[in-house]
């Protein structure tokens, strides 16, 4: 699944912050909290958004848990935790900086 | 957390797998539930089983879960073949196991540093010079008065520390008792602070416990034995305790670990060095001397100036001392001169038992490495047939883009399972065998101790060995298999010959291996039969020693009247009374001088004997009489054949006279007796005279005797059914004498040989091991070789070879790898048994029939080995072949 760090970078954003606002949702509910916060503009490939989200619950940002869903169905909800608000910070100050560099160029050129 | 979880996941990866497939599943439900079209949403999604892999490596720790993967298959593989893996993992145990307990005894009697501090500061004094025997001897006993010399002269840069070696000693708990054995050890006041030693108990000795003759009657415990005598009392502070006329009072116990510095003897009893009568004696040398160096002073710098200093301070006392060299013959005197005081590392301890059992520790080292390796020369044979069978399998791994390094893994995974298992039986096998083997080194009432503990130093040994062995067993197999060429080998035809090649070189290491330890093996057997069947000259049989002790003496008279009163014993046949017995622990020499010359420089022998000695040691006499009762020393004498060699060659030795030493008065030879070993079973003839028992003193009145040994002859075939009533009985006559020890003539016998006895055996045990596994593996790889051939021996009889052409193909080359290893074992041999030779007695390694017994068993083993393999050759059947390919 080859894919650049920055596009990486942005879904783990992506996930993290939605995640701090509106905890325990699932993949399904991240994917679609994505797509409608930011207008329909973004869209998480479905087929990065599992490996990413399994990554991050590897290194400890954020925690998952097994509920019961009213179909009597079992979901998987993800949760931060706090090495992942940390984390959230660090990728925000990071997005600034290189949001802000992109537009300095692009007001140079 | 995330490794661990990882590694979690890998034990559990079908669980992990369901997890992530109902994930996935319940995102497409939710999007269907949300208004999408079922087709769409999974299109939408993708390929489920790829996301599922994607996440799957994310969340497992992949090299745990491969590795768990090939540890299955190697299990699954020694499954398959499940009595060859029993036996690989048993021949494997057996060679781990002994490697691992010869391990356990070298380290703790040679290596492991004693449990006190700086004992890498500890070094030993003793002096190189020439024996009596003209052989060079290293002798390790100093006299106090030089030692507290010597102690003041380096006090700036290092501490001086006196102890005895343990002496089996008769002491008294208190009034009442009976009498017990315990090892006791005389030490210097600075022994304990100096070793950083902490009482379990009340306190240790000091120095001013030490300061002067007779003032610190004050005795330390060990923890061992406050524990197995006291059952750790701590009331025992403050008890007396008697040995001969003194009575020392307990004042502590040593720490729990501490058994003094004599490895392989654990000590009971420390008392101050001036309590000893010895200690004061210029010319009595008993005592060890160590040094430690003070803290700064650097080895490297001080360590010769210091010897030098000692040297120079030992040599001066040695000159000053006046008792020293009385009577001594000037040769004498300058040989006792001309010696170096050498410093050796003491950090182990010093013991008499480590220079005995050195060598004999190194052999049984060998033997056991030796052992294993053909155990795992056979194993990896096993495993190279068995990746050679699996070559196709291989191929199509490496085809359908498999690592070689997994493959590598794959096969050191199972070599692995092979030594976990055969590691943890050995383990079971070491626990068992070095206490075992220590228990029989030592005569039964007096046993080498040692502590054995298996900590970290056994494990990291173990640890090595273990990779040693799956290195050896798998590293070949393994890098074999993985080089694989997927081509040739799909297509077929890979060259069918190298695995034999690589495993008829086996054939030839295992030879060489097990020839060398056949070698050395029939060699200490020899040595052990030599010694155990050389003739005594003396008859061993019903003959009752009673080692007996008189307190401050008793005249011989007593002595006499209590042998009358034991010959009226029911059961006893015949008594006499020696100085002690022949191959006891004691041996005295004394000079000889001729018609009042200067003695002579070869010394002799001696041991006071009563009338009846003789017979009832069944000694015949060559020429002369034995002793008559009214005969006295000085007075009449009997000598061996050696001291008429010595000292009156080619004369008539009866009627002719000795003196002890110059100016002393003469003695008469009246018999002649044949040799006899005195001291020990190995030693060369040594002058023997014999002098009455009774012996007369300076104002001509009868000496005292404080110890001497009843020597009885019973009518029973078991002398120590009469031990205990005749102990009893002459405990009963209160004449002051007591027996202090028990034994049989062929007990003292017995103990000469035990070492030699121990290695024999072992040797023997470890000989069959290595020629049963030669056997197996010389069977297993003809086996599979003429297997690997059955095309070629079809075809060659097929277009007419002979039988004995096809036994030859067979045969020829493993014959050959045999006598190569054969040559290369024994000239190993040679240079092993030139290392071990003070370890044989009237062998060596040179001699025929030691060459020719292993190599004949070797021929026989191939023999018996190679015959199934040259019937399954001959009854190929060609058209079968033919027709099968």
């Amino acid at each position: 699944m080859p894919k650049t760090d920055a596009l990486q970078g942005s879904l783990d954003l992506l996930v993290l912050k939605i995640l701090s606002r509106r905890p325990r949702l699932h993949g399904y509910a991240i994917m679609t909290a994505i797509a409608s916060t930011s207008g329909e503009v973004l869209r998480a490939e479905q087929g990065s958004l599992y490996p990413a989200l399994h990554r991050m619950e590897e290194a400890g940002w954020i925690r998952a848990e097994w509920i019961k869903k009213d179909t009597g169905r079992r979901a998987r909800i993800y949760e931060l935790t706090a090495a992942g608000k940390k984390q959230l910070g660090a990728e925000e100050s990071r997005w600034q900086s290189v949001s802000l560099a992109i537009n300095r160029v692009l007001r140079e050129v | 957390m995330s490794l661990w979880s990882r590694i979690s996941n890998a034990l559990r990866g079908e669980r992990l797998n369901r997890e992530i497939e109902e994930e996935l599943q319940s995102h497409i439900e939710e999007a269907i539930a949300s208004g999408h079209d079922p087709d769409e949403a999974h299109r939408t999604f993708g390929s489920i089983l790829r996301q599922r892999e994607a996440s799957h490596n994310i969340r497992v720790a992949g090299w745990l879960e491969s590795l768990l993967a090939d540890v299955r298959f190697g299990w699954r593989q020694l499954c398959r073949n499940k009595v060859t893996s029993l036996a690989a993992v048993l021949s494997l145990a057996l060679g781990i196991g002994s490697c691992v307990a010869a391990f356990r005894l070298i380290d703790a009697l040679l290596w492991r540093p004693l449990p006190i501090s700086n004992s890498s500061k500890l070094y030993v004094l003793s002096r190189k010079l020439t024996g009596l025997e003209g052989k060079p001897i290293d002798d390790g006993y100093w006299a106090t008065p030089d030692f507290k010399l010597m102690r003041d002269a380096v006090k700036d840069q290092a501490d001086l520390i006196a102890i005895s070696d343990a002496e089996r000693t008769d002491i008294i708990l208190s009034a009442g008792d009976d009498v017990e054995k315990a090892h006791v050890v005389y030490v210097s006041g600075n022994v304990f602070p100096l070793f950083g030693l902490e009482p379990a108990l009340g306190r240790l000795l000091a120095p001013a416990d030490d300061r002067a003759s007779g003032a610190g009657p004050y005795a330390v415990l060990s923890w061992d034995y406050w524990n197995h005598r006291f059952g750790r009392d701590p009331h025992v502070l403050g008890r007396s305790l008697h040995i001969s006329d003194q009575t020392f009072e307990i004042i502590g116990v040593g720490p729990r670990d501490f058994t003094g510095t004599e490895k392989g003897t654990v000590a009971d009893i420390f008392l101050p060095v001036s309590m000893s009568s010895l200690a004061a004696h210029e010319n009595v040398t008993w005592q060890r001397t160590f040094l430690m160096l003070k803290s700064g002073v650097n080895p490297a710098t001080a360590l010769e100036p210091l010897r030098q200093h000692l040297s120079a301070v030992s040599h001066a006392f040695e000159i000053e001392c006046s008792t020293c060299f009385r009577g001594v013959p000037q040769a004498t005197i300058d040989r006792l001169f001309d010696k170096k005081l050498v410093l050796h590392p003491a950090g182990a301890g010093i013991s008499d038992l480590q220079k005995d059992y050195r060598r004999f520790l190194g052999v049984l080292g060998l033997l056991a490495a030796l052992v294993l390796l053909i155990a795992c020369v056979n194993v990896a044979n096993m495993m190279t047939a068995q990746a050679v069978a699996r070559a196709q399998e291989m191929a199509l791994r490496i085809s359908i883009g498999a690592g070689r390094r997994r493959l590598v893994q794959l096969i050191l995974c199972q070599s692995a399972l092979l030594a976990v298992f055969a590691s943890a039986l050995g383990a079971l096998f070491a626990a068992w065998s070095a206490p075992f083997v220590l228990s029989l080194v030592n005569p039964p009432d007096n046993p080498a101790r040692l502590a054995l503990p298996a900590d970290w130093r056994v494990l990291l040994f173990g640890s090595g060995l273990l990779i040693l062995v799956v290195l050896l067993l798998g590293l070949l197999p393994a890098l074999r298999a993985s080089a694989v060429r997927p081509v040739a080998v799909l297509k077929g035809g890979e060259d069918p010959h190298s695995p034999r090649r690589l495993m008829r070189g086996a054939i030839a290491v295992q030879v060489a291996f097990c020839c060398l330890v056949l070698f050395l093996s029939s060699l200490f057997v020899a040595s052990f039969q030599h010694l155990q069947n050389r003739p005594l000259g003396f008859s061993t049989d019903r003959l009752l020693l009673l080692e007996t002790v008189a307190g401050k003496g008793q005249l011989p008279v007593v002595w006499n009247q209590t042998a009358e009163a034991l010959r009226a014993v029911p059961g006893v046949n015949s008594v006499a009374i020696s100085g002690w017995p022949l191959l006891g622990r004691i041996m005295i020499n004394s000079d000889i001088s001729i018609n009042g010359a200067p003695p002579s420089s070869t010394p002799a022998f001696f041991l006071n004997a009563s009338p009846g000695w003789l017979s009832t040691m069944k000694i015949p006499l060559v020429s002369g009489r034995d002793f008559r009762p009214q005969d006295a020393s000085p007075g009449a004498a009997i000598v061996n054949e050696t001291f008429v060699k010595t000292y009156f060659p080619g004369q008539d030795p009866i009627g002719r006279t000795f003196e002890r030493g110059a100016n002393q008065p003469l003695n008469t030879i009246v018999g002649v007796t044949p040799d006899v070993p005195y001291h020990d079973l190995r030693e060369p003839t040594r002058a023997v005279f014999y002098v009455p028992f009774d012996e007369i003193g300076d104002q001509s009145a009868p000496k005292a005797v404080d110890f001497a040994t009843f020597v009885i002859h019973t009518d029973s075939q078991n002398p120590l059914a009469l031990a205990d009533s005749l102990r009893q009985f002459i405990a009963q006559r209160h004449n002051g004498l007591r027996v202090s020890n028990i034994t049989t003539q062929l007990n003292l016998v017995r103990d000469q040989t035990i070492r030699e006895r121990l290695l024999a055996t072992l040797a023997a045990f470890f000989a069959a091991v290595a020629l049963l596994l030669a056997g197996i593996g010389l069977y297993a790889v003809l086996n599979y070789s003429v297997l690997q051939r059955r095309r070629e021996i079809g075809i060659r009889m097929a277009i007419g070879s002979t039988r004995a052409g096809i036994v030859r193909i067979v045969t020829l080359d493993v014959f050959l790898m045999i006598a190569l290893g054969g040559c290369t074992g024994i000239t190993l041999g040679f240079g092993a048994a030139h290392y071990v030779a003070s370890l044989f007695y009237r062998v060596k390694a040179t001699d025929a029939d030691m060459i020719s017994l292993p190599a004949c068993a070797i021929l026989l083993t191939a023999l018996v080995a190679t015959l199934p393999a040259v019937f399954r050759a001959l009854r190929t059947d060609p058209t079968e072949i033919l027709r099968a390919e």
